[in-house]
């Protein structure tokens, strides 16, 4: 059984009918790469399964259905969530950022110093004024201290430098060892490093579903989807 | 300078109110959005049941008896400032205006709630005679009530930030401030923070409801809109959302309303505290400061 299955998910911001009735599931271990061109509703996808946006359909997670569920009840179930522009928060220190997302009662700091030793030499410091590749390794960091079943990470690697970007890579395979994530990524050679499935949106439908590296293997067809390759 | 040293104390006196009313208003509005127009109900809230304990229990030495109303005003006025959180203020999450209406509304209702029931006067409650004494440091004859004052801003203010540095819930408020959905997706729930700064809010409000009384010993229906006035001034001198800023703004206001008062003519007062506004404005669009740094 898929730990996440989305079904029917609508999402309307405004006007605009983002999200048009998108289906898919992820199963449960590794990653599940969740793509399309930028503006297709990635984002959109991920705040709508953590009911940060209104949204329609149905959604089951380890087979409770959670599409009426608030938001702090939906993490509490395990969800961990590293949004696209890391959302650090800038004015409290890294150690107050993390502690403030500690859920279980052993969080693991063990795992989070040896991924990042960084953020342990940095504590004291205001996480605002951390480089970009440093509040990324917080926001990552943030998302591992509690043991959760699902780990929606959104564009990890968006604006990183190349050496950052494969050090993102690194922990995305180690952390999917321990969880499930479900990963927008637009690099495609982290995709191909880490994915094992692939769901293609573009303007708020569901256009392809399989393997990522079959996927990424057929040029013509990322070209199409993905603009890119 | 004995007459400058009044005015300087006085102002700093009205300034700890203006500071202890403003806080929960910034508070309120860093983390929720929400103009609360109905602080000036926990002012009036707090006041009226000071003085209604107060004009019950008979046989008790004043100070005591001061004591024991003040209490009961401030646990009342705690309680209110909760519950309007809890049953007007959350149904309407997520619709900011129409948050800020119905605060509106529940200041309207109450004030006039409060003059149908205890008339338009001013109600005459009795302080301890220590308050009315003066202390002279100087030349100058300070009256006591200004002391208590600012001593219990002062205490306010660290307790706030005591509160906001230390504990869980002053972390969870400092970082809904600047962004109160990522602290609901790290699985918490940010509405009880909503209902605690309420709280805090209204006793902090409350507090300056008691001091008030203290140094007009009366109580009116008008005078929560009054003081709350002042306290918006405050907050938007002071940058929204920050407890230094509000502090530095509320001493601002109060020295410049009492100079004014007395150095220009009886009245300017007011207005300069207007015209202090639109120089911070136009100098510093956002206040003097803008987070809880
Ligand atoms: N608050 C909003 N109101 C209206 N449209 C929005 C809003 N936020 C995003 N959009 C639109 O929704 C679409 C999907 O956005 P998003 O999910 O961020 O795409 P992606 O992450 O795939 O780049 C885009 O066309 C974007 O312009
Ligand atoms: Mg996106």
């Amino acid at each position: 059984m898929p730990l996440l299955c989305v079904h029917d998910l609508h999402v309307y911001l405004g006007e605009s009918h983002i999200l048009q009735g998108i289906s898919f599931d992820v199963a449960e271990g590794g990653v599940t790469a969740l793509l399309g061109r930028n503006g297709v509703g990635k984002t959109t996808t991920l705040r709508a399964l953590l009911g940060l946006v209104d949204r329609r359909g149905t959604i089951e997670l380890a087979g409770d259905n959670i599409e009426h569920i608030a938001t702090h009840k939906i993490v509490q179930r395990g969800v961990g969530y590293v949004p696209e522009d890391r959302d650090v928060f800038s004015a409290l220190t890294v150690d107050e950022n993390l502690r403030l997302a500690e859920r279980d009662t052993e969080p693991r700091y063990d795992l989070v110093y040896d991924l990042f030793p960084e953020l342990r030499e940095r504590g004291k410091q205001a996480a605002g004024t951390l480089s970009g590749g440093q509040q990324q390794m917080l926001a990552i960091g943030r998302a591992l201290l509690n043991d959760n079943q699902v780990l929606l990470v959104d564009e990890p690697t968006k604006g990183l430098a190349p050496l950052l970007v494969t050090e993102v890579a690194l922990v995305l395979e180690r952390v999917s060892e321990l969880a499930t994530v479900l990963l927008v990524e637009q690099n495609l050679g982290v995709v191909n490093r880490v994915a094992r499935d692939a769901v293609v949106l573009d303007t708020g439908r569901v256009v392809h579903i399989g393997p990522a590296k079959e996927l990424l293997a057929d040029k013509p067809m990322v070209q199409r989807m993905l603009g890119v390759g | 300078m004995s007459t400058f040293l009044l005015l300087t104390i006085t102002g700093l006196g009205l300034g700890a109110m203006y500071f202890l009313i403003a806080s929960g208003l910034s508070l309120i509005y860093g983390l929720m959005g929400v103009l609360n127009f109905a602080h000036g109900v926990f002012i009036t809230v707090t006041a009226y049941t000071l003085w209604f304990v107060e004009s019950k229990i008979g046989d008790v030495p004043v100070l005591p008896r001061f004591l024991i109303a003040a209490l009961a005003g401030l646990v009342v006025g705690t309680v209110f400032a909760a519950l309007t959180e809890l049953v007007l203020i959350r149904p309407l999450y997520g619709r900011h205006i129409e948050q800020v209406l119905v605060t509106v509304g529940l200041a309207l209702a109450v004030t006039a709630l409060v003059t149908a029931i205890w008339g338009s006067d001013a109600r005459v409650v009795t302080a301890p005679a220590w308050v009315g004494q003066t202390t002279t440091i100087f030349g100058a004859h300070i009256p006591n009530d200004r002391w208590l004052e600012i001593a219990t801003a002062v205490i306010v203010l660290f307790a706030l930030e005591a509160f906001l540095r230390r504990t869980r819930y002053g972390l969870i408020v400092r970082a809904g401030v600047e962004n109160r959905a990522m602290v609901t997706a790290l699985g918490i729930d940010v509405r009880k923070a909503f209902t605690l700064v309420f709280a805090i809010g209204g006793l902090a409000a409350g507090i300056a409801a008691v001091l008030y009384t203290l140094y007009s010993t009366t109580v009116d229906p008008q005078q929560g809109t009054s003081l709350v006035i002042f306290a918006f001034i405050v907050v938007v001198i002071g940058g929204l959302g920050s407890i230094r800023g509000t502090a530095w703004a509320a001493v601002m206001v109060g020295l410049v309303q009492q100079y004014a008062n007395y150095y220009a003519s009886s009245g300017l007062g007011d207005l300069s505290v207007v015209l202090l506004l639109g120089i911070v404005l136009i100098a510093r669009p956002r206040g003097l400061s803008g987070s809880f740094a």
